[in-house]
Protein backbone atom coordinates (compact mmCIF):
# COMPACT_ATOMS: atom_id res chain seq x y z
CA UNK A 1 0.00 0.00 0.00
CA UNK A 2 1.38 3.39 -0.98
CA UNK A 3 0.47 5.45 2.07
CA UNK A 4 1.93 8.66 0.67
CA UNK A 5 -0.90 8.95 -1.80
CA UNK A 6 -3.87 7.52 0.05
CA UNK A 7 -7.11 9.28 0.73
CA UNK A 8 -9.08 9.31 3.98
CA UNK A 9 -11.47 6.78 2.50
CA UNK A 10 -8.64 4.40 1.53
CA UNK A 11 -7.02 4.78 4.97
CA UNK A 12 -10.37 4.08 6.64
CA UNK A 13 -10.83 0.86 4.62
CA UNK A 14 -7.28 -0.30 5.31
CA UNK A 15 -7.62 0.42 9.04
CA UNK A 16 -10.80 -1.63 9.23
CA UNK A 17 -9.65 -4.61 7.18
CA UNK A 18 -6.40 -4.88 9.10
CA UNK A 19 -4.07 -3.86 6.27
CA UNK A 20 -2.65 -1.15 8.51
CA UNK A 21 -2.97 0.37 11.96
CA UNK A 22 -3.13 3.94 13.29
CA UNK A 23 0.40 3.57 14.68
CA UNK A 24 1.70 2.45 11.32
CA UNK A 25 0.06 5.35 9.48
CA UNK A 26 1.45 7.77 12.07
CA UNK A 27 4.97 6.32 11.97
CA UNK A 28 4.99 6.55 8.22
CA UNK A 29 3.67 10.13 8.28
CA UNK A 30 6.41 11.18 10.72
CA UNK A 31 9.04 9.48 8.54
CA UNK A 32 7.75 11.26 5.43
CA UNK A 33 7.84 14.59 7.28
CA UNK A 34 11.40 13.97 8.39
CA UNK A 35 12.40 13.12 4.82
CA UNK A 36 10.85 16.28 3.34
CA UNK A 37 10.71 19.04 5.91
CA UNK A 38 14.28 20.20 5.34
CA UNK A 39 13.32 21.09 1.81
CA UNK A 40 9.70 22.18 2.34
CA UNK A 41 9.67 23.75 5.84
CA UNK A 42 5.96 22.93 5.95
CA UNK A 43 5.99 21.90 9.63
CA UNK A 44 6.92 24.09 12.59
CA UNK A 45 6.24 21.61 15.38
CA UNK A 46 5.54 17.91 15.69
CA UNK A 47 3.79 16.19 18.57
CA UNK A 48 4.82 12.53 18.20
CA UNK A 49 4.19 11.48 21.82
CA UNK A 50 0.66 12.84 21.94
CA UNK A 51 0.04 11.52 18.46
CA UNK A 52 1.05 8.00 19.50
CA UNK A 53 -1.31 8.25 22.49
CA UNK A 54 -4.09 9.29 20.10
CA UNK A 55 -3.15 6.39 17.80
CA UNK A 56 -3.50 3.93 20.69
CA UNK A 57 -6.96 5.30 21.51
CA UNK A 58 -7.90 5.22 17.81
CA UNK A 59 -6.86 1.57 17.54
CA UNK A 60 -9.01 0.68 20.58
CA UNK A 61 -11.92 2.59 19.14
CA UNK A 62 -11.68 0.90 15.74
CA UNK A 63 -11.56 -2.46 17.52
CA UNK A 64 -14.69 -1.60 19.47
CA UNK A 65 -16.74 0.38 16.91
CA UNK A 66 -15.49 -0.97 13.59
CA UNK A 67 -17.23 0.66 10.65
CA UNK A 68 -19.38 2.89 12.87
CA UNK A 69 -16.29 4.85 13.93
CA UNK A 70 -15.74 8.08 12.00
CA UNK A 71 -13.75 7.60 8.74
CA UNK A 72 -11.27 10.11 10.23
CA UNK A 73 -10.45 7.72 13.11
CA UNK A 74 -6.76 6.81 13.00
CA UNK A 75 -5.94 9.13 10.08
CA UNK A 76 -3.01 11.61 10.34
CA UNK A 77 -3.82 15.33 10.16
CA UNK A 78 -1.72 18.51 10.29
CA UNK A 79 -3.01 21.75 11.76
CA UNK A 80 -2.18 25.29 10.62
CA UNK A 81 -0.34 27.08 13.41
CA UNK A 82 -3.09 29.67 13.93
CA UNK A 83 -5.35 27.04 15.52
CA UNK A 84 -4.76 26.57 19.24
CA UNK A 85 -3.76 23.08 20.32
CA UNK A 86 -3.56 22.47 24.05
CA UNK A 87 -0.02 21.64 25.11
CA UNK A 88 1.47 22.11 21.62
CA UNK A 89 3.29 25.35 20.79
CA UNK A 90 1.14 27.66 18.66
CA UNK A 91 2.99 30.58 17.07
CA UNK A 92 0.72 31.87 14.28
CA UNK A 93 3.97 32.05 12.28
CA UNK A 94 5.11 34.95 14.47
CA UNK A 95 8.02 35.55 16.82
CA UNK A 96 5.66 37.34 19.18
CA UNK A 97 4.07 33.99 20.07
CA UNK A 98 7.25 31.93 20.09
CA UNK A 99 6.98 29.52 23.01
CA UNK A 100 3.25 30.12 23.51
CA UNK A 101 1.61 26.90 24.66
CA UNK A 102 -2.18 27.24 24.50
CA UNK A 103 -4.10 26.06 27.58
CA UNK A 104 -6.96 24.87 25.38
CA UNK A 105 -7.72 23.39 21.96
CA UNK A 106 -9.71 25.13 19.24
CA UNK A 107 -13.13 23.66 18.59
CA UNK A 108 -12.36 22.66 14.99
CA UNK A 109 -9.31 20.67 16.08
CA UNK A 110 -11.12 19.19 19.08
CA UNK A 111 -13.86 17.88 16.78
CA UNK A 112 -11.20 16.10 14.69
CA UNK A 113 -9.63 14.65 17.85
CA UNK A 114 -13.09 13.56 19.07
CA UNK A 115 -13.56 11.79 15.71
CA UNK A 116 -10.27 9.95 16.33
CA UNK A 117 -7.99 11.78 13.89
CA UNK A 118 -4.30 11.87 14.82
CA UNK A 119 -2.81 15.38 15.12
CA UNK A 120 0.73 14.98 13.84
CA UNK A 121 1.91 18.58 14.12
CA UNK A 122 1.50 22.26 13.34
CA UNK A 123 2.13 23.73 9.94
CA UNK A 124 3.93 26.85 8.86
CA UNK A 125 1.95 29.87 7.67
CA UNK A 126 2.32 33.53 6.86
CA UNK A 127 2.56 35.51 10.10
CA UNK A 128 -0.91 35.90 11.61
CA UNK A 129 -2.30 34.50 8.36
CA UNK A 130 -1.31 37.64 6.46
CA UNK A 131 0.04 36.75 3.08
CA UNK A 132 -0.41 34.86 -0.17
CA UNK A 133 2.90 33.04 -0.51
CA UNK A 134 3.98 31.82 2.95
CA UNK A 135 7.04 34.10 2.65
CA UNK A 136 5.92 36.23 5.62
CA UNK A 137 6.45 33.55 8.24
CA UNK A 138 8.93 34.43 10.98
CA UNK A 139 10.11 30.81 10.68
CA UNK A 140 11.14 30.84 7.05
CA UNK A 141 9.25 30.34 3.79
CA UNK A 142 7.56 27.14 2.68
CA UNK A 143 8.41 25.51 -0.65
CA UNK A 144 5.92 24.22 -3.20
CA UNK A 145 6.17 20.40 -3.56
CA UNK A 146 5.65 20.76 -7.35
CA UNK A 147 8.68 23.05 -7.69
CA UNK A 148 10.63 23.90 -4.57
CA UNK A 149 11.92 27.18 -6.02
CA UNK A 150 8.32 28.41 -5.98
CA UNK A 151 5.85 29.42 -3.33
CA UNK A 152 3.02 27.16 -2.18
CA UNK A 153 0.67 30.12 -1.84
CA UNK A 154 -0.58 31.46 1.46
CA UNK A 155 -1.27 32.06 4.09
CA UNK A 156 -1.95 28.34 4.73
CA UNK A 157 1.07 27.35 2.63
CA UNK A 158 2.36 24.79 5.12
CA UNK A 159 -0.99 22.97 5.35
CA UNK A 160 -1.36 22.88 1.55
CA UNK A 161 2.22 21.70 1.02
CA UNK A 162 1.92 19.04 3.74
CA UNK A 163 -0.94 17.35 1.84
CA UNK A 164 0.55 17.92 -1.62
CA UNK A 165 3.82 16.36 -0.45
CA UNK A 166 2.03 13.24 0.78
CA UNK A 167 3.17 13.73 4.39
CA UNK A 168 -0.32 13.77 5.98
CA UNK A 169 -3.65 12.61 4.63
CA UNK A 170 -5.38 15.93 5.29
CA UNK A 171 -4.84 19.22 7.06
CA UNK A 172 -6.69 22.26 8.38
CA UNK A 173 -6.13 25.83 7.32
CA UNK A 174 -7.88 29.18 7.66
CA UNK A 175 -9.19 31.46 4.93
CA UNK A 176 -9.73 35.21 5.40
CA UNK A 177 -9.25 36.41 1.82
CA UNK A 178 -8.31 33.18 0.04
CA UNK A 179 -5.76 31.61 2.35
CA UNK A 180 -7.09 28.08 1.89
CA UNK A 181 -8.31 28.23 -1.70
CA UNK A 182 -5.30 29.99 -3.22
CA UNK A 183 -2.62 27.66 -1.76
CA UNK A 184 -4.86 24.69 -2.65
CA UNK A 185 -4.81 25.90 -6.27
CA UNK A 186 -1.04 26.46 -6.28
CA UNK A 187 -0.33 23.09 -4.67
CA UNK A 188 -2.80 21.01 -6.68
CA UNK A 189 -5.00 19.88 -3.78
CA UNK A 190 -8.59 20.46 -2.69
CA UNK A 191 -9.18 23.36 -0.28
CA UNK A 192 -12.48 24.65 1.05
CA UNK A 193 -13.61 27.77 2.84
CA UNK A 194 -17.03 27.06 4.37
CA UNK A 195 -19.84 29.60 4.69
CA UNK A 196 -18.96 32.22 7.30
CA UNK A 197 -20.36 30.94 10.57
CA UNK A 198 -20.34 27.25 9.58
CA UNK A 199 -17.14 26.32 11.44
CA UNK A 200 -16.34 27.63 14.91
CA UNK A 201 -13.63 30.26 15.24
CA UNK A 202 -13.15 29.46 18.94
CA UNK A 203 -9.44 28.97 19.47
CA UNK A 204 -8.44 30.41 16.10
CA UNK A 205 -5.86 33.19 16.39
CA UNK A 206 -8.01 35.99 15.03
CA UNK A 207 -6.98 37.98 12.00
CA UNK A 208 -10.24 39.57 10.77
CA UNK A 209 -13.18 38.37 12.79
CA UNK A 210 -15.84 39.04 10.16
CA UNK A 211 -13.88 37.16 7.47
CA UNK A 212 -11.90 34.27 9.05
CA UNK A 213 -13.08 30.68 8.52
CA UNK A 214 -11.45 27.31 9.16
CA UNK A 215 -11.47 24.71 6.41
CA UNK A 216 -9.85 21.49 5.12
CA UNK A 217 -7.10 20.64 2.65
CA UNK A 218 -7.50 17.17 1.18
CA UNK A 219 -6.51 15.12 -1.86
CA UNK A 220 -10.09 14.58 -3.00
CA UNK A 221 -13.48 16.28 -2.78
CA UNK A 222 -15.01 13.31 -0.94
CA UNK A 223 -12.29 13.60 1.72
CA UNK A 224 -13.04 17.33 1.92
CA UNK A 225 -16.73 16.59 2.49
CA UNK A 226 -15.85 14.17 5.31
CA UNK A 227 -13.64 16.69 7.09
CA UNK A 228 -16.08 19.56 6.58
CA UNK A 229 -18.88 17.39 7.98
CA UNK A 230 -16.78 16.65 11.07
CA UNK A 231 -15.81 20.24 11.91
CA UNK A 232 -18.91 22.18 10.87
CA UNK A 233 -21.82 22.96 13.17
CA UNK A 234 -22.86 25.25 15.97
CA UNK A 235 -20.44 26.01 18.80
CA UNK A 236 -21.84 27.90 21.79
CA UNK A 237 -18.33 29.23 22.40
CA UNK A 238 -18.39 31.21 19.13
CA UNK A 239 -21.23 33.71 19.06
CA UNK A 240 -20.89 34.05 15.27
CA UNK A 241 -21.38 30.31 14.85
CA UNK A 242 -24.57 29.47 12.98
CA UNK A 243 -27.15 27.42 14.90
CA UNK A 244 -28.60 25.95 11.68
CA UNK A 245 -28.17 22.20 11.26
CA UNK A 246 -25.44 20.83 8.97
CA UNK A 247 -26.85 18.29 6.53
CA UNK A 248 -24.48 15.41 5.85
CA UNK A 249 -22.58 16.46 2.71
CA UNK A 250 -21.96 12.83 1.70
CA UNK A 251 -25.69 12.31 1.06
CA UNK A 252 -25.84 14.80 -1.82
CA UNK A 253 -22.20 14.54 -2.95
CA UNK A 254 -22.85 12.23 -5.93
CA UNK A 255 -25.91 13.98 -7.37
CA UNK A 256 -23.95 15.42 -10.30
CA UNK A 257 -24.48 18.70 -12.14
CA UNK A 258 -27.19 17.66 -14.63
CA UNK A 259 -29.64 20.53 -14.86
CA UNK A 260 -27.68 22.88 -12.60
CA UNK A 261 -27.14 26.45 -13.75
CA UNK A 262 -23.51 27.44 -13.19
CA UNK A 263 -22.68 31.13 -13.44
CA UNK A 264 -19.40 32.19 -15.05
CA UNK A 265 -18.53 35.68 -13.76
CA UNK A 266 -17.08 37.54 -16.73
CA UNK A 267 -15.01 39.87 -14.54
CA UNK A 268 -13.04 36.85 -13.26
CA UNK A 269 -11.69 36.18 -16.76
CA UNK A 270 -10.39 39.65 -17.50
CA UNK A 271 -7.07 41.42 -17.52
CA UNK A 272 -4.61 40.06 -15.02
CA UNK A 273 -5.61 36.42 -15.53
CA UNK A 274 -2.70 34.37 -16.89
CA UNK A 275 -3.56 33.08 -20.38
CA UNK A 276 -2.57 29.51 -19.49
CA UNK A 277 -4.75 29.54 -16.36
CA UNK A 278 -7.63 31.00 -18.40
CA UNK A 279 -7.38 28.29 -21.06
CA UNK A 280 -7.17 25.52 -18.44
CA UNK A 281 -10.18 26.76 -16.47
CA UNK A 282 -12.21 27.26 -19.67
CA UNK A 283 -11.57 23.62 -20.52
CA UNK A 284 -12.84 22.68 -17.07
CA UNK A 285 -15.99 24.69 -17.69
CA UNK A 286 -16.54 22.85 -20.96
CA UNK A 287 -16.16 19.61 -19.03
CA UNK A 288 -18.87 20.71 -16.60
CA UNK A 289 -21.10 21.53 -19.55
CA UNK A 290 -20.53 18.06 -21.00
CA UNK A 291 -21.70 16.63 -17.66
CA UNK A 292 -25.06 18.35 -18.09
CA UNK A 293 -24.58 21.73 -16.40
CA UNK A 294 -25.83 24.86 -18.09
CA UNK A 295 -23.16 27.57 -18.11
CA UNK A 296 -24.54 31.09 -17.81
CA UNK A 297 -22.44 34.21 -18.16
CA UNK A 298 -23.03 36.52 -15.19
CA UNK A 299 -21.63 39.83 -14.11
CA UNK A 300 -20.25 40.85 -10.72
CA UNK A 301 -19.47 44.54 -11.30
CA UNK A 302 -18.09 45.04 -7.78
CA UNK A 303 -15.22 42.64 -8.54
CA UNK A 304 -12.85 45.51 -9.29
CA UNK A 305 -13.41 47.14 -5.89
CA UNK A 306 -13.27 43.92 -3.85
CA UNK A 307 -9.54 44.16 -3.25
CA UNK A 308 -9.72 47.75 -2.02
CA UNK A 309 -12.69 46.96 0.22
CA UNK A 310 -10.83 44.04 1.73
CA UNK A 311 -7.59 45.94 2.23
CA UNK A 312 -9.39 48.47 4.35
CA UNK A 313 -11.67 46.16 6.34
CA UNK A 314 -9.16 43.39 7.01
CA UNK A 315 -6.29 45.58 8.28
CA UNK A 316 -8.79 47.56 10.37
CA UNK A 317 -10.10 44.40 12.03
CA UNK A 318 -6.60 43.00 12.42
CA UNK A 319 -5.32 46.17 14.06
CA UNK A 320 -8.01 45.68 16.67
CA UNK A 321 -7.42 41.94 17.06
CA UNK A 322 -3.64 42.26 17.35
CA UNK A 323 -3.91 44.85 20.11
CA UNK A 324 -3.95 41.91 22.53
CA UNK A 325 -0.25 41.24 21.85
CA UNK A 326 1.08 43.54 24.53
CA UNK A 327 3.43 41.17 26.37
CA UNK A 328 1.24 41.05 29.49
CA UNK A 329 -0.78 37.84 29.43
CA UNK A 330 1.21 35.94 26.81
CA UNK A 331 3.72 36.45 24.05
CA UNK A 332 7.02 38.23 23.74
CA UNK A 333 7.71 40.92 26.33
CA UNK A 334 10.62 43.38 26.27
CA UNK A 335 10.26 45.32 29.54
CA UNK A 336 11.17 49.01 29.32
CA UNK A 337 11.09 51.86 31.82
CA UNK A 338 7.47 52.77 30.96
CA UNK A 339 4.47 50.62 30.14
CA UNK A 340 3.91 52.37 26.80
CA UNK A 341 7.53 51.80 25.85
CA UNK A 342 7.18 48.14 26.87
CA UNK A 343 4.21 47.74 24.54
CA UNK A 344 6.00 49.48 21.68
CA UNK A 345 9.25 47.58 22.00
CA UNK A 346 7.62 44.19 22.56
CA UNK A 347 5.44 44.63 19.51
CA UNK A 348 8.21 46.08 17.36
CA UNK A 349 10.49 43.16 18.20
CA UNK A 350 7.76 40.53 17.89
CA UNK A 351 5.96 41.50 14.67
CA UNK A 352 7.29 41.14 11.13
CA UNK A 353 7.15 43.72 8.30
CA UNK A 354 3.84 42.67 6.70
CA UNK A 355 2.12 42.59 10.10
CA UNK A 356 3.39 46.07 10.93
CA UNK A 357 2.30 47.34 7.54
CA UNK A 358 -1.24 46.07 7.99
CA UNK A 359 -1.43 47.31 11.57
CA UNK A 360 -0.48 50.80 10.41
CA UNK A 361 -2.93 50.64 7.50
CA UNK A 362 -5.75 49.42 9.72
CA UNK A 363 -5.01 51.99 12.39
CA UNK A 364 -5.14 54.71 9.75
CA UNK A 365 -8.49 53.48 8.40
CA UNK A 366 -10.01 53.54 11.88
CA UNK A 367 -8.45 56.77 13.11
CA UNK A 368 -10.34 59.95 13.80
CA UNK A 369 -10.84 61.97 10.64
CA UNK A 370 -10.44 58.97 8.35
CA UNK A 371 -12.90 56.43 9.80
CA UNK A 372 -15.85 57.59 7.65
CA UNK A 373 -13.90 57.94 4.42
CA UNK A 374 -12.16 54.58 4.72
CA UNK A 375 -13.67 52.04 7.13
CA UNK A 376 -17.32 53.09 6.98
CA UNK A 377 -17.09 53.54 3.20
CA UNK A 378 -15.57 50.06 2.83
CA UNK A 379 -18.35 48.57 4.95
CA UNK A 380 -20.91 50.12 2.59
CA UNK A 381 -19.12 48.80 -0.48
CA UNK A 382 -19.06 45.42 1.26
CA UNK A 383 -22.87 45.52 1.25
CA UNK A 384 -22.78 46.07 -2.52
CA UNK A 385 -20.37 43.13 -2.97
CA UNK A 386 -22.70 40.84 -1.01
CA UNK A 387 -25.72 42.13 -2.96
CA UNK A 388 -23.92 41.43 -6.25
CA UNK A 389 -23.65 37.75 -5.34
CA UNK A 390 -27.24 37.58 -3.99
CA UNK A 391 -28.48 38.98 -7.27
CA UNK A 392 -26.66 36.43 -9.47
CA UNK A 393 -27.69 33.57 -7.20
CA UNK A 394 -31.35 34.33 -8.03
CA UNK A 395 -30.47 33.16 -11.55
CA UNK A 396 -27.78 30.48 -11.05
CA UNK A 397 -27.13 27.73 -8.52
CA UNK A 398 -23.37 28.22 -8.12
CA UNK A 399 -20.45 30.03 -9.76
CA UNK A 400 -17.38 28.50 -11.42
CA UNK A 401 -14.21 30.42 -12.17
CA UNK A 402 -10.44 30.42 -11.60
CA UNK A 403 -9.14 30.44 -8.02
CA UNK A 404 -5.86 32.24 -8.61
CA UNK A 405 -4.97 34.51 -11.52
CA UNK A 406 -1.54 32.86 -11.74
CA UNK A 407 0.17 29.55 -11.03
CA UNK A 408 2.81 29.24 -8.31
CA UNK A 409 5.39 32.00 -8.75
CA UNK A 410 9.10 31.97 -7.81
CA UNK A 411 10.03 32.92 -4.26
CA UNK A 412 10.90 36.60 -3.97
CA UNK A 413 8.95 37.46 -7.12
CA UNK A 414 6.37 39.72 -5.45
CA UNK A 415 8.29 41.88 -3.05
CA UNK A 416 6.00 44.86 -3.66
CA UNK A 417 3.14 44.48 -1.16
CA UNK A 418 0.35 45.45 -3.56
CA UNK A 419 1.50 42.98 -6.21
CA UNK A 420 1.19 40.26 -3.56
CA UNK A 421 -2.31 41.44 -2.61
CA UNK A 422 -3.39 40.96 -6.24
CA UNK A 423 -2.98 37.17 -5.80
CA UNK A 424 -6.29 37.10 -3.94
CA UNK A 425 -8.39 39.25 -6.26
CA UNK A 426 -10.56 36.25 -7.25
CA UNK A 427 -10.98 34.85 -3.74
CA UNK A 428 -11.49 37.95 -1.59
CA UNK A 429 -15.06 38.80 -2.67
CA UNK A 430 -16.22 35.39 -1.42
CA UNK A 431 -15.02 36.23 2.11
CA UNK A 432 -16.58 39.70 1.99
CA UNK A 433 -19.94 38.09 1.14
CA UNK A 434 -19.56 35.24 3.66
CA UNK A 435 -20.06 32.55 0.98
CA UNK A 436 -18.70 29.00 0.69
CA UNK A 437 -15.89 28.53 -1.82
CA UNK A 438 -13.75 25.58 -2.82
CA UNK A 439 -10.73 25.09 -5.08
CA UNK A 440 -9.88 21.80 -6.76
CA UNK A 441 -7.24 20.81 -9.34
CA UNK A 442 -8.25 21.25 -12.99
CA UNK A 443 -5.02 20.94 -14.90
CA UNK A 444 -1.49 22.23 -15.26
CA UNK A 445 0.41 25.07 -16.91
CA UNK A 446 4.09 24.27 -17.49
CA UNK A 447 3.88 21.51 -14.88
CA UNK A 448 2.32 23.75 -12.23
CA UNK A 449 -1.20 23.12 -10.86
CA UNK A 450 -4.24 25.23 -11.72
CA UNK A 451 -7.28 25.50 -9.46
CA UNK A 452 -10.96 25.67 -10.42
CA UNK A 453 -13.04 27.62 -7.90
CA UNK A 454 -16.66 26.76 -7.08
CA UNK A 455 -18.65 29.37 -5.15
CA UNK A 456 -22.11 28.91 -3.68
CA UNK A 457 -24.80 30.92 -1.90
CA UNK A 458 -24.57 31.11 1.88
CA UNK A 459 -25.06 27.68 3.49
CA UNK A 460 -24.89 25.92 0.11
CA UNK A 461 -21.62 24.24 1.15
CA UNK A 462 -23.02 20.81 0.21
CA UNK A 463 -23.92 22.04 -3.29
CA UNK A 464 -20.39 23.43 -3.75
CA UNK A 465 -19.00 20.00 -2.81
CA UNK A 466 -21.48 18.30 -5.16
CA UNK A 467 -20.43 20.43 -8.16
CA UNK A 468 -16.74 19.98 -7.36
CA UNK A 469 -17.15 16.20 -6.97
CA UNK A 470 -18.89 15.84 -10.32
CA UNK A 471 -16.07 17.66 -12.13
CA UNK A 472 -13.34 15.82 -10.20
CA UNK A 473 -14.70 12.35 -10.89
CA UNK A 474 -14.91 13.01 -14.63
CA UNK A 475 -11.16 13.80 -14.75
CA UNK A 476 -7.94 12.35 -13.31
CA UNK A 477 -6.32 15.55 -11.95
CA UNK A 478 -6.82 14.41 -8.34
CA UNK A 479 -4.64 11.38 -9.00
CA UNK A 480 -1.62 13.47 -10.02
CA UNK A 481 1.09 13.60 -7.39
CA UNK A 482 3.78 16.20 -6.82
CA UNK A 483 7.42 15.17 -7.47
CA UNK A 484 8.05 15.26 -3.70
CA UNK A 485 5.09 12.94 -2.98
CA UNK A 486 6.16 10.60 -5.77
CA UNK A 487 9.77 10.52 -4.51
CA UNK A 488 8.67 9.70 -0.96
CA UNK A 489 6.27 7.03 -2.18
CA UNK A 490 8.85 5.16 -4.28
CA UNK B 1 -10.80 59.93 0.63
CA UNK B 2 -8.41 61.40 -1.89
CA UNK B 3 -5.89 59.65 -4.08
CA UNK B 4 -2.19 60.49 -4.13
CA UNK B 5 -2.24 61.10 -0.40
CA UNK B 6 1.16 61.50 1.15
CA UNK B 7 1.59 60.54 4.76
CA UNK B 8 3.89 62.94 6.57
CA UNK B 9 6.46 61.84 9.17
CA UNK B 10 4.11 63.29 11.81
CA UNK B 11 1.26 61.12 10.44
CA UNK B 12 3.45 58.02 10.65
CA UNK B 13 4.55 58.90 14.21
CA UNK B 14 0.89 59.37 15.23
CA UNK B 15 -0.18 56.05 13.69
CA UNK B 16 2.77 54.21 15.23
CA UNK B 17 1.83 55.57 18.65
CA UNK B 18 -1.84 54.57 18.17
CA UNK B 19 -0.74 51.08 17.07
CA UNK B 20 1.84 50.91 19.86
CA UNK B 21 4.59 50.08 17.38
CA UNK B 22 8.09 51.34 18.15
CA UNK B 23 9.21 51.52 14.55
CA UNK B 24 12.78 52.47 13.71
CA UNK B 25 13.26 55.58 11.56
CA UNK B 26 14.24 53.33 8.64
CA UNK B 27 11.01 51.33 9.07
CA UNK B 28 9.00 54.55 9.25
CA UNK B 29 10.37 55.73 5.91
CA UNK B 30 9.70 52.41 4.17
CA UNK B 31 6.21 52.01 5.63
CA UNK B 32 5.28 55.58 4.72
CA UNK B 33 5.92 55.03 1.01
CA UNK B 34 4.29 51.58 1.04
CA UNK B 35 1.18 52.95 2.74
CA UNK B 36 1.03 55.83 0.26
CA UNK B 37 1.02 53.29 -2.57
CA UNK B 38 -1.64 51.07 -0.95
CA UNK B 39 -3.84 54.04 -0.01
CA UNK B 40 -3.59 55.27 -3.57
CA UNK B 41 -5.03 51.96 -4.77
CA UNK B 42 -7.79 51.68 -2.15
CA UNK B 43 -8.91 55.25 -2.70
CA UNK B 44 -10.80 53.95 -5.78
CA UNK B 45 -13.61 53.22 -3.34
CA UNK B 46 -14.43 56.92 -3.22
CA UNK B 47 -15.85 56.60 -6.75
CA UNK B 48 -18.43 53.99 -5.69
CA UNK B 49 -21.91 55.40 -5.08
CA UNK B 50 -22.96 54.35 -1.58
CA UNK B 51 -25.38 57.19 -0.91
CA UNK B 52 -28.26 54.96 0.21
CA UNK B 53 -26.33 51.89 1.25
CA UNK B 54 -26.13 50.52 4.80
CA UNK B 55 -22.88 49.26 6.23
CA UNK B 56 -22.12 45.55 6.55
CA UNK B 57 -20.01 44.83 9.62
CA UNK B 58 -20.37 41.07 9.24
CA UNK B 59 -22.37 38.80 6.92
CA UNK B 60 -24.57 36.94 9.36
CA UNK B 61 -28.23 36.39 10.11
CA UNK B 62 -27.52 36.41 13.84
CA UNK B 63 -28.50 39.28 16.12
CA UNK B 64 -27.88 39.59 19.88
CA UNK B 65 -26.63 36.10 20.63
CA UNK B 66 -27.31 35.29 24.27
CA UNK B 67 -26.55 32.39 26.55
CA UNK B 68 -27.96 31.46 29.91
CA UNK B 69 -25.98 32.77 32.87
CA UNK B 70 -24.88 29.32 33.99
CA UNK B 71 -21.58 28.54 35.69
CA UNK B 72 -19.31 26.14 33.82
CA UNK B 73 -15.72 24.99 34.28
CA UNK B 74 -13.09 27.51 33.19
CA UNK B 75 -9.35 27.91 33.54
CA UNK B 76 -7.69 27.45 36.88
CA UNK B 77 -5.61 30.48 37.78
CA UNK B 78 -2.34 28.59 37.31
CA UNK B 79 -3.37 27.57 33.82
CA UNK B 80 -4.42 31.10 32.90
CA UNK B 81 -1.07 32.44 34.10
CA UNK B 82 1.03 29.76 32.45
CA UNK B 83 2.12 31.90 29.48
CA UNK B 84 2.50 35.14 31.42
CA UNK B 85 5.89 36.76 30.80
CA UNK B 86 5.80 38.10 34.37
CA UNK B 87 3.61 36.93 37.22
CA UNK B 88 3.31 37.71 40.89
CA UNK B 89 1.50 34.92 42.74
CA UNK B 90 -2.02 34.78 41.40
CA UNK B 91 -1.63 37.90 39.28
CA UNK B 92 -0.25 38.96 35.93
CA UNK B 93 2.51 41.46 36.62
CA UNK B 94 2.54 44.60 34.49
CA UNK B 95 4.32 47.95 34.65
CA UNK B 96 2.60 50.89 36.33
CA UNK B 97 0.26 52.79 34.04
CA UNK B 98 0.88 56.20 35.55
CA UNK B 99 4.22 57.49 34.41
Amino acid sequence: MNWATTTIGECARALRDGTTTPHELLTESLARIEATNGELNAFLALSPDRAHEQATKAAERLQKEGSSASPLCGVPVAIKDVLCTEGIETTAGSKILQGFIPPYTSTAVQRLIDAGAIVVGKTNCDEFAMGSSNENSAYGPVSNPWDTTRVPGGSSGGSAAAVAAGTVTFSLGTDTGGSIRQPAALCGVVGMKPTYGRVSRYGVVALASSLDQVGPFTQTVEDCAMVYGAIAGHDPRDSTSSPSAVDDPLITLRRGVEGLRLGVPKEYFGEGLDSGVKATVEKALQQLESLGAKLVEVSLPTTDVGLSTYYIIMPAECSSNLARYDGVRFGHCAPQSSLTATYMTSRDEGFGPETKRRLMLGTYALSSGYYDAYYRKAQKVRTLVAEDFSRVFRDVDALVCPTSPVVAFPKGDRSDPYSMYLCDVLTIPVNLAGLPGLSLPCGFVDGLPVGLQVIGPRFADNLVLQVAYAYEQSTAWHKERSPIASAVAS
Amino acid sequence: MTSAMTLSPADIDHLAMLARLGLTSNERGIIASQLDNILDHVSTLSKVDTAHVDETARVTELVDVWRDDVMAPSFLVDVALRNAPQRDGQYFKVGAIQE
